[in-house]
């Protein structure tokens, strides 16, 4: 420890840190801008000049760092004298227009021109204009207002991993510009909007529409993926008007990912559902809730009475709040339906009764940055959840190694040390490879379960150093993401994992979909598990089979069937025999209007309170940020109505939190002992079909709200929908880049564009879902034909 | 003159006073002495003026209607700062602004409630445009509820309407500002 003194107060710190630093944590503050905690140090505004003691001239407090000793003065004449001087050098090139910036009301130089500005101009030379970029359309420009602090490129090179801006030219002609003619395309670009300290980078779809003053912030939970996020939502006259990162250490640090700090663009979209509406006899009608809802129970009764339970099914979004899934699973239950299921993309649930509590990370987000060796299969992190590749890149620059065994080859923000692309029936195959250069080079016995399949298999270079290095590297982390767990052999996967986990010591991590997945395993929105794992008399069946199997009644939770579901098309079919579909959302879609019988309107994330559980299971509460419209009602109201109406017991809640309240205790008196052990079942056969189709989920189509928010569907315009395939693909089946082609799926088919890619492997083309254009579609990882 | 006292005509003081008394009554004295004053008013220069023919002069400064201006090419000088918003100690002013389609930072919405407006010229005077202004008028009336807020086209309205006086205002109240 060092012994300083900061104005007169003595302070003791840790050596290696800046001024700047000790005076941040005791609380004294020196003006700056370029400096900022998360980035490294740069010293190019020289706003923090203080004064040392025995030192001539005054030093930048971010950069000198303490010694035994030192007396700084912050405020003497001779620090003032130079920040002021700083100051006036600073505003010779600003324009004055805080007028019309954005950023006028919280802006860094602003406040502080207020405090060390002089109030007239000794400056009559002309000021230099530069041209704005064309960032996108997340981030508006105006870029003769930068003072060249430096932070945003910053930002990009160290943090996102992505340098999109940099800096050309010296001195009075320094420039931030990107690459030419480039648009940024991070999936984190929006921090620099945070980060900017003047008006150069602010946001677009914010552009000129409130002041910061006019504004109230209040606090929720990001709802696109398993992180939770923490933000705060700006709100005027009950509208969201913008969204920016809460600080988190233990999540998401300052930052956020752009789907979660834009995604509000879509809660004014034009298809809102306002009323509650029944068809009847082929034509929509408005109803007051009573109505809807006695109707609603009425037939859903009738044909749970008349078909058997079994004949109804309950389907929720894994993004509906802890709160919505308890209720809409007792509902259900209560009525005597245990079909209830949210893994809306996945297909594979052979494993589930030796799933843990719920799915998620062991490790805690933080503590990513500690592992020395990570293994991903499966996932694109960069896309599903920004901020967890952002924690990947921070181990991987403190020396991690990471690998990656995936069906295409993602573009990540961090050096891959090995990449295993391949055909993705080929997933459980390369993992299998891993194990076997362990069990090999450990001379251990395979274990029977998989023993005979691993005879055939060839152990590659790159598997052996795969395993080595997850076995010498501690702590190490096996990743499964979208891909692994919506996988045709997801459970095989799972079980693979969690065998080369037991040989490596690794963590077994699943980085599972939407917002709640953990809160809706503890909810019991699954069919073959209640509330906190109890297990249940009565097992229901999975969203596989419910659909494959079609049933007379389907109850829809915040769900776009067809866009969210693995398999449109037999979705579509099943909705369409059904009696009786029951769709609580909060659009209304012409695919829900042609396909269900009742509509219930029902309320954002942004309108509702409620806990999302996050996959390393920390439970986060938070209240609605703006009251619902109209006739709009939270989904945990609705469904507490429901219960009370159907009779059913202890359905009284007058509180989201109640309803929470009661789930934790349910959880400490009771929750479930382990998962029954079951034997893993590891099965690496497979049938190849001679040209596989690959479905992922874009980062911008993963759920309704964001495939609304059109800022972020123009941002993702180059990632459009098309038939992703390589070069000797197209060259085989005669096709040509930038044409049109014919995809053909269990009969069904569908013309969209020819897009060249080279990351997809041969025998595969990708397409996406969670598109109008591939509703018609079948099976993620079906067999397809392509045809001109 | 020698006033007529008492002691001068050597009368008792009571007798003296009713003398005085009835002459003056019966001369009419008091009406002359009113009659002077209003004689007076006859001669001298009236300030009545014949209104609404005619009207009292007002100050440069005087505060009345608001109104939003224009530059001399047409273009509307708000620029959707909302500092008169921020200002309004009375709530008078709602501003809802977005990007126009030639990318410059403008209104969609800029209403003044005259039942709130104290006229207390704040706005005026957080305005860096010179944009909304109080004009002098002060005769106007909303006869339905709801006439009381004005929008923005009829705050231009009006400053089209008086943009030769509101100018002429500005000019004669800038030495000293």
């Amino acid at each position: 420890m060092i012994e300083l003194e900061i104005d007169g107060k003595k302070v003791e710190a840790e050596p290696g840190n800046m001024i700047i630093q000790v005076a941040d944590a005791m609380g004294v503050y020196i003006p700056r801008f370029c400096y900022h905690k998360k980035l490294s140090i740069a010293a190019n505004c020289r706003m923090c000049l203080v004064e040392v003691e025995k030192i001539g001239k005054p030093v930048p407090a971010c950069a000198t760092p303490i010694s035994q000793g030192m007396r700084v003065f912050t405020k003497s004449e001779k620090a003032l004298a130079a920040q002021r001087a700083v100051m006036e050098f600073l505003l010779i090139n600003h324009p004055l227009d805080c007028p019309i910036c954005d950023q006028g009301g919280e802006c860094e130089l602003q406040d502080l021109a207020l405090g060390y500005g002089d109030d007239l101009s000794r400056y009559t030379e002309g000021k230099r204009a530069v041209d704005d970029e064309n960032l996108g359309s997340l981030i508006a420009t105006d870029m003769t207002r930068c003072i060249h602090c430096t932070r945003c490129v910053r930002f990009g090179t160290e943090v996102a991993g992505m340098r999109e801006l940099g800096t050309v030219w010296r001195g009075e002609h320094m420039e931030i510009k990107t690459f030419v003619g480039k648009s940024l395309t991070s999936e984190v670009s929006g921090n620099i909007i945070d980060l900017c300290p003047v008006g150069a980078l602010t946001s677009k779809p914010y552009r000129y529409t409130a002041r910061a003053w006019e504004l109230q912030q209040r606090y929720t939970i990001a709802p696109h993926d398993c992180l939770g996020s923490h933000l705060n939502v700006h709100v005027r006259r009950n509208e969201v008007m913008r969204v920016v990162p809460r600080e988190s250490e233990a999540i998401n640090e300052t930052w956020l990912s752009d789907r979660d700090r834009f995604s509000y663009t879509g809660l004014k979209s034009e298809d809102r559902l306002n009323q509650p509406m029944i068809k009847q006899s082929g034509h929509w009608q408005s109803v007051s809730w009573e109505v809807a809802l006695e109707y609603m129970l009425e037939a859903l009764k009738k044909v749970i009475a008349v078909q058997g339970p079994e004949q109804a099914a309950g389907i929720i979004s894994p993004s509906a709040t802890l709160e919505e899934s308890y209720l809409f699973q007792r509902l259900l239950r209560g009525l005597g339906c245990p079909n209830i299921d949210h893994r809306l993309r996945q297909i594979d649930f052979a494993d589930q009764d030796s799933m843990p509590l719920y799915p998620g990370l062991k490790v805690k987000i933080a503590d990513l940055e500690q592992q020395r060796a990570v293994l991903i299969i499966g996932a694109n992190v960069r896309q599903e959840q920004p901020l967890l590749a952002l924690r990947l890149r921070k181990a991987n620059l403190k020396g991690a190694q990471i690998f990656c065994i995936n069906p295409i080859d993602y573009q990540v923000n961090f050096n891959l040390n090995q990449k295993l692309i391949c055909h993705p029936t080929l997933l459980p195959e390369m993992l299998a490879g891993i194990i076997k250069a362990i069990l090999v080079k450990q001379a251990i016995e395979a274990p029977t379960t998989i023993a005979e399949q691993l005879k055939s298999i060839q152990v590659t270079e790159q598997q052996q150093a795969i395993a080595e290095a997850l076995s010498v590297n501690q702590p190490s982390t096996i990743l499964l993401g979208a891909i692994a767990q919506q996988h045709p052999q997801a459970a095989t996967l799972r079980s693979l994992a969690s065998l080369l986990a037991e040989l490596t010591g690794a963590s077994v991590n699943l980085l599972t979909e939407g917002a709640n997945t953990a809160g809706a395993w503890l909810a019991g929105a699954v069919p073959h598990r209640g509330a906190v794992g109890l297990t249940q008399d009565k097992l229901g069946q999975t969203i596989a089979e419910l659909f494959a199997e079609p049933r007379k009644a389907y109850v829809l939770f915040n769900v776009e069937p067809a866009q969210d579901c693995a398999n449109p098309k037999q979705v579509t079919k099943a909705l369409q025999q059904a009696d009786l579909v029951v769709a609580l959302t909060p659009y209304n879609t012409p695919y829900l209007q042609q396909h269900a019988d009742v509509l219930l309107p029902i309320a954002h994330h942004a309108e509702t309170s409620g806990t999302y559980v996050n996959a390393e299971g920390e439970w986060q509460s938070f209240a609605a940020v703006v009251s619902a419209p109209e006739q709009v009602k939270p989904g945990w109201k609705v469904l507490r109505v429901l219960g009370n109406l159907a009779d059913l017991a202890d359905f009284n809640y007058t509180a989201s939190t109640e309803i929470r309240d009661e789930l934790q205790g349910m959880l400490a008196n009771h929750s479930l002992k382990v998962a029954k052990q079951v034997q893993p079942r590891i099965n690496l056969a497979y049938t190849k079909h001679p040209l596989t189709r690959i479905t992922e989920w874009p980062m911008y189509r993963v759920d309704g709200l964001v495939r609304r928010a059109l800022p972020l569907q123009q941002a993702a315009s180059h990632d459009s929908v098309g038939i992703r395939i390589n070069s000797k693909m197209i060259e085989q089946l005669q096709l040509a880049a930038g044409g049109l082609a014919t995809v053909e799926q269990a009969g069904e088919s569908v013309t969209l564009p020819v897009i060249l890619d080279e990351r997809i492997p041969q025998g595969c083309a990708l397409i996406a879902g969670g598109f109008a254009e591939t509703e018609v579609l079948a099976e993620s990882f079906g067999a397809i034909t392509i045809h001109v | 003159m020698m006033p007529l006292t008492s002691e001068w005509l050597g009368v008792n003081e009571k007798i003296m006073n009713k003398l005085k008394h009835f002459f003056k009554s019966f001369l009419l004295w008091e009406l002359l002495v009113g009659l002077k004053l209003t004689g007076r008013y006859l001669f001298s220069k009236k300030i009545t003026v014949q209104f609404p023919e005619e009207e009292t002069p007002r100050s440069a400064r005087f505060r009345g209607l608001l109104a939003l201006r224009r530059y001399p090419n047409g273009e509307e000088r708000c620029i959707a700062c909302k500092l008169c918003e921020a200002v309004c100690p009375a709530l008078a002013i709602t501003i809802e602004a977005e990007p126009r389609a030639d990318g410059s930072r403008r209104t969609t919405k800029y209403e003044v409630d005259f039942f709130k407006c104290i006229y207390c010229g704040f706005c005026e005077e957080s305005c860096p445009v010179d944009s909304i202004v109080a004009t002098s008028q002060m005769h106007y009336h909303f006869e339905k509820r709801g006439e009381n807020i004005f929008t923005k086209e009829k705050l231009l309205a009006v400053g089209d309407k008086y943009e030769k006086e509101i100018a002429a205002n500005r000019t004669k109240d800038s030495a000293y500002r």
